[in-house]
């Protein structure tokens, strides 16, 4: 089973802040991390490969420190790492990180699953999966919170719903996104640290993956960022109190003008 | 202060530290309150590869020495020298196998302990025999192909809990200590039994068993060593695993240190917190003191250890008193930096004091430490 983990650095939550000036994130002296949602994609891959053999690929789109978060990834359990950097991959929307993720994949071959965390907690889209599914013609399933059984052939999983959830039978190749109920990260072990300090990191610029140069990049973003502000403080809260139907009733006389 | 480990070492430590700061702290009280045995935790330990420190390499592990395991226990001992204990035990178990084994049984057992597939506990202690060894009434008498036990093992640690348990048995009464031997018992070997868990004040979350013998039967070749070796392979297994003993004192010292300082820069009395007092930073700083002189002291001590096989004894006996002293009085003071709130069970300061007891007790009391100590002493200037 060929297994490839689409994984992302970003800065630390715990020490996020906005430069006051630009209004953009501040980078300088925040400490990166893997992406949350990732690690959990990272130790299905791991677990699935424990137990039917094969291979994981963790790849990842980012500049050159993104290879010490690659090197972690390994120590999790990875067998193999491919950093995808190149200046001009630099600003890259979710429509341009997913042709280049495609580009890149294409480029390693042939593979049974794609798994992603659900989003990245920098960006917040959950774009990227899907649109990278969407562009290499596989189905994809996003949200999952459990795999339930999984072949040589394909799987069956349980994609979270507002509901409740789904159970989605699908045979490879397809792409998964996942969410954190799914497992535990495990604390990456003394041997795999040993490989990981090993490992030879493969890099692919933007030639290896053969990208056509208006693709990529901020150039190859249709998405513009005007502006980024942080919220205004909120205006006027009000605590409706009493039983639920006066409440219902407070909150209806309360909506009304607005309608 | 930088001890200026390896690369290895430093991998080690932080392994550890991550299970103790990710899976042990966080779950360390409702282990205590509920005297519940951390095998989940241990099974995480295993993955990170842990378990294999100190088993040699070919079998499976990476041949870490006396220092290699400290530096693991110590990080564990910061957490919760409960889970600290179990841990430690299974070596303690498996020690004698490593000593004296035969290349067939560390063959069977020891890549099994590497991966934590299996655990180990070390049957010594019976009701009338603990720092006098010489009391041991279990017996084992070769019948044919067979060594038959009888007898009882009290206080056993990871009783119950363990699928390989070394075991000190008299195979012959008229030569004393020399009578002693040590064979290999495993889970579910006919006779053989494990008692209720005991109720303990302190280390909650390890197992505590009798070990029962009733006729048990087990084939000739678990014998460890020779005959009659049972005792020497005794002190030295002790020898070697004590400085982890010491090593969790240190652990959880620093644990406890850790938390009076920030809990006496966060209270407020007379309009300060009460690390701007003289009197509480003065305690602080005594444990602080404490501390680094015993890390230290047991770090030299496990080096020595490793480098000076044959002479364990005087630096093993050293560094598990002076640390484990300083972990009695640093958790008691801990608890007095914290005032009322360091005797509520809410807070962690308590279950630490209770906790640190037992380093004084087992493994040898600190006094039959002393007297070793004492006699080498003896020795060295005769």
């Amino acid at each position: 089973m060929k297994i490839i983990v689409c994984i992302k650095q970003v800065p630390d939550a715990k020490d996020v802040r906005l430069d006051p000036i630009t209004n953009t994130l501040a980078r300088d002296g925040v400490q990166s991390i893997m992406n949350p949602y990732d690690e959990y994609a990272l130790e299905e891959a791991v677990r699935l490969k424990e137990k039917f053999g094969g291979e994981v690929i963790v790849i990842s789109m980012g500049p050159p420190q993104a290879e010490e978060m690659l090197r972690q990834a390994i120590s999790c359990g990875a067998d193999n790492a491919v950093l995808i950097s190149d200046r001009s991959f630099a600003g890259a929307d979710t429509w341009a990180t997913a042709y280049t993720l495609e580009h890149a994949i294409k480029k390693i071959g042939n593979f049974d699953l794609i798994l992603c965390g659900k989003q990245a907690i920098d960006g917040d889209t959950a774009q990227v999966g899907p649109g990278l599914a969407t562009r290499l013609g596989i189905p994809y399933m996003t949200c999952v919170q459990k795999i339930r059984e999984a072949t040589e052939k394909g799987l069956v999983a349980e994609r979270m719903m507002d509901d409740g959830f789904d159970v989605v039978a699908v045979d490879y190749p397809v792409l998964l996104s996942v969410v954190k109920d799914i497992n535990e990260p495990r604390v990456p072990s003394i041997k795999g640290k040993m490989r990981a300090k090993k490992a030879e990191i493969v890099t692919f610029n933007a030639q290896t993956i053969e990208a056509d140069p208006a693709c990529i990049g901020l150039p190859g973003s249709p998405t513009k960022v005007v502006n980024v502000f942080p919220p205004s403080a909120r205006g006027e809260r009000s605590l409706l109190t009493g039983t639920l139907d006066e409440q219902i009733d407070q909150l209806v006389e309360k909506l009304l003008p607005y309608l | 202060m930088d001890y200026f480990l390896s690369e290895e070492q430093q991998m080690i430590v932080d392994t550890a530290r991550q299970i103790t700061d990710e899976r042990i702290i966080p779950c360390r009280a409702e282990l205590d309150e509920k005297h519940e045995f951390p095998r989940q935790i241990l099974n995480e330990m295993a993955r990170a590869d842990l378990f294999g420190v100190p088993i040699p390499e070919e079998y499976g592990g990476f041949g870490g020495g006396c220092f290699d395991i400290v530096l693991t226990v110590e990080q564990l001992g910061r957490g919760c020298i409960g889970v600290g204990t179990a841990f430690s035990a299974n070596f303690l178990g498996v020690y004698p196998i490593i000593l004296a084994g035969s290349p067939e049984m560390k063959e069977k057992y020891l890549p099994d302990v590497a991966t934590g597939k299996k655990f180990g506990a070390f049957g010594l202690t019976e009701a009338n025999a603990g720092s006098d060894a010489s009391g041991i009434q279990t017996t084992a008498v070769l019948d044919g192909d067979y060594w038959v036990l009888n007898g009882t093992k009290q206080w056993i640690t990871n009783g119950g809990e363990a699928q390989i348990y070394t075991v000190v048995a008299i195979t012959d009464r008229s030569r004393g200590p020399r009578g002693a031997s040590l064979f290999v018992v495993e889970e579910g070997d006919p006779g053989f039994s494990c008692g209720p868990k005991e109720k303990k004040m302190g280390i909650r979350a390890s197992s505590t068993t009798e070990l029962i013998f009733k006729d048990c039967r087990i084939p000739k070749d678990r014998i460890i060593g020779r005959p009659g070796t049972g005792f020497i392979t005794v002190m030295k297994t002790l020898d070697l695993s004590r400085p982890g003993i010491a090593a969790l004192g240190v652990g959880l010292a620093q644990g406890a240190l850790d938390i009076a300082v920030r809990y006496a820069k966060q209270r407020q009395q007379f309009g300060k917190p009460i690390i701007a007092f003289q009197a509480v930073q003065h305690m602080l700083a005594d444990m602080a003191i404490g501390i680094e002189s015993a890390r230290s002291l047991v770090y030299a001590a496990a080096k020595h250890i490793q480098e000076h096989p044959k002479d364990m004894s005087k630096a093993s006996s050293i560094c598990k008193v002076y640390a484990t002293d300083v972990a009695m009085k640093v958790t008691t003071d801990a608890v007095q930096v914290l005032g009322g709130y360091g005797y509520m069970c809410e807070y962690p300061a308590e279950k630490m004091m209770r906790d640190a007891k037992i380093l004084q007790i087992y493994e040898g009391t600190n006094q039959i430490q002393r007297n070793v100590i004492g006699q080498e002493l003896n020795k060295e200037y005769s």
